[in-house]
């Protein structure tokens, strides 16, 4: 499932850590995209171009366009050098590309993209580059769009790595035990629950994937259509037989002010015992009909 | 400089490896011997080395350099060390025109902003002589400690733009090495600090942290040294990735030995 993961539309996302680094892998799928006939864009933020050529193959090195924000990404030397734009500039610029044929952009790093710039403006741009189904000119469907995004997991809060995932179509989460290399993936099909699967491997000095055994496909269990019925089993009766159904509809609330009780309390009837208040005084007290609050001027 | 830690790390000042980075973090306890190793180290392997020194002052460095058998004076005279004192220029800054750059031009200003002002000192410190055949082996920066930036104010974005800068200069251009000194508080919220802990381990070639003892203070072993090394691993290299030791400062060196096997205890 691994090396499917490149072949796929969309975005993939690589979350690596300190300690099992995800650009090995990236580069892995980079050089199986070179060899399958992909234009390759890579955009770098975090190594030079010389230091991540390295270790490829003359022919897969020819089909790399690397856009260089690694050194002048702020425009500090001011020597005219850097990218017009900025590194946003560059995501746009790939984005309304106009050659036919299919693409892989790799993005080293998205961490980098997202400490710079804020969240939404990155989103709308890798949505809008990973969902690229129109040509400019409208006569024929465009190619997909492979987008490849290193994502240093550590760095980002909760937040906007849930809401990149949320991007994805399929993420790589890299851990391992000892020396070996794990990779826990998720992938994201249409109307399908999503698909989950460990695989270890290792990457070769030739950037060849190297995949060690493979346990079986785990699909997550989906939630069961029908509603459980939470009535049922219990040791007590929750439910109501007709007659008590019938009472506890007919029952008036005690504060529920209807016109009959208006009226029966307007008309005290016949039946209806007058209520009345008797007052023993006691010894002390002071039985002053006086009114005390008459000398108040209000 | 410590043999000890030399052999562990499998350098000599005859063969330095050019173009890393490399990250000391300390976590419990203090880390600062090992960047007086590699201060030592550099400029006994005739490296032309650039020293931010933010934290303590240019006496302090040269005692315990003296101890390591280095000279950090005549390193200076000689041209082969270029200090930037921190405590001592930042009372500059105040003390001069607003207009003329200095290295530390964030102190005055009310919000941080970023670092090129230090920026352009390291690049005119480091850059090569016109003329002539390099006098230096290969040059080097080493900044201790990274945490004080952030504790003036400085953002951990700002601080990594300065490290990506310098590594693009000095690991790249020039082909010379990195040393940065990062202080890890240990605490969960304070996000800056991890940021700036974590994307720089993400830049770094080689990764030296020390730790305190779990179990807390002893008198024999002062800590444990995790080695780690991010570059992809060669086939033809028999180094493992990852290694942890303990070890003990003593006054002059200090000693390293695999967990659990201190000679007090064996």
């Amino acid at each position: 499932m691994l090396e499917a993961l490149a072949a796929r539309g969309g975005l993939v996302l690589l979350r690596d850590s300190v300690q099992w680094e995800g650009r090995s892998l990236l580069k892995a799928f980079i050089k199986k995209a070179a060899l399958r006939g992909d234009q390759v864009h890579i955009l770098g933020c975090e190594v030079s171009e010389e230091e991540f050529r390295e270790g490829f193959e003359p022919d897969v090195n020819s089909r790399l366009v690397y856009h260089d924000l690694f050194k002048d990404p702020l425009n500090w030397s001011k020597t005219g050098e850097a990218l017009p734009g900025g590194p946003l500039g560059a995501l746009r610029v790939l984005c309304e590309r106009t050659q036919p044929g299919p693409v892989t952009i790799a993005l080293d790093s998205l961490s980098w993209l997202l400490l710079h710039f804020p969240c939404t403006t990155l989103y709308q741009i890798l949505h809008a580059l990973s969902h690229q189904n129109a040509c400019p000119d409208g006569s024929t469907p465009v190619e997909r769009v492979h987008v490849l995004g290193l994502l240093h997991e550590e760095l980002h809060g909760p937040g906007p790595v849930g809401a990149l995932s949320s991007l994805a179509q399929a993420e790589v989460t890299l851990s391992g035990m000892l020396d070996q290399t794990s990779a826990h993936i998720v992938h994201r099909r249409l109307r399908q629950c999503p698909a989950q699967q460990t695989q270890w491997f290792s990457i070769l000095p030739d950037f060849d994937l190297n995949l060690q055994w493979v346990p079986a496909l785990e699909s997550q269990p989906c939630p069961p259509p029908t509603q459980v019925d939470p009535t049922a089993h219990l040791t007590f009766n929750l439910h109501l037989s007709k007659k008590e159904k019938e009472a506890k509809d007919s029952l008036t609330l005690p504060f529920q002010f209807s016109s009959e009780k208006q009226q029966a309390l307007l008309r005290p009837g016949p039946g209806q015992s007058t209520s009345q208040i008797f007052y023993e005084p006691d010894a002390y007290d002071d039985l002053d009909q006086e009114d005390p609050d008459d000398d108040l001027d209000i | 400089m410590f043999p000890e830690l030399n052999d562990l790390l499998n350098t000599a000042p005859d063969k330095v490896e050019q173009g890393k980075l490399t990250l000391l973090c300390d976590a419990q306890t203090d880390g600062s011997f090992l960047l007086h190793h590699f201060l030592s180290f550099y400029l006994r392997a005739n490296c032309k080395v650039c020293f931010v020194a933010l934290t303590q002052s240019f006496s302090h460095y040269s005692v315990v350099a003296q101890k390591l058998g280095v000279c950090l004076t005549t390193a200076r005279e000689r041209g082969q060390l270029v200090v930037l004192e921190g405590l001592k220029s930042s009372v500059d800054v105040f003390f001069r025109a607003q207009e003329e750059p200095h290295p530390l031009q964030f102190l005055r200003k009310a919000s941080a902003g970023d670092l090129q002002p230090l920026y352009e000192f390291v690049q005119e410190a480091l850059k090569p002589v016109d003329g002539g055949e390099a006098a230096w082996r290969c040059p080097v920066l080493l900044v201790d400690d990274l945490s004080v930036l952030l504790s003036l104010g400085v953002g951990a974005v700002a601080v990594l733009d300065l490290i990506h800068y310098c590594r693009a200069t000095v690991c790249c251009k020039l082909k010379g090495n990195l040393v940065v000194l990062v202080h890890d508080s240990g605490d969960s919220e304070d996000v800056e600090n991890n940021t700036l802990l974590n994307g720089l381990g993400h830049q770094s070639h080689l990764i030296l942290r020390a730790e305190g003892l779990a179990t807390g203070f002893c008198r024999d072993v002062h800590g444990q040294l995790m080695i780690l090394r991010r570059t992809p691993p060669q086939p033809t290299a028999q180094r493992e990735r990852r290694l942890t030791y303990q070890y003990k400062i003593q006054d002059k060196s200090v000693s390293f030995f695999a967990r659990g096997m201190s000679p007090a205890v064996l």
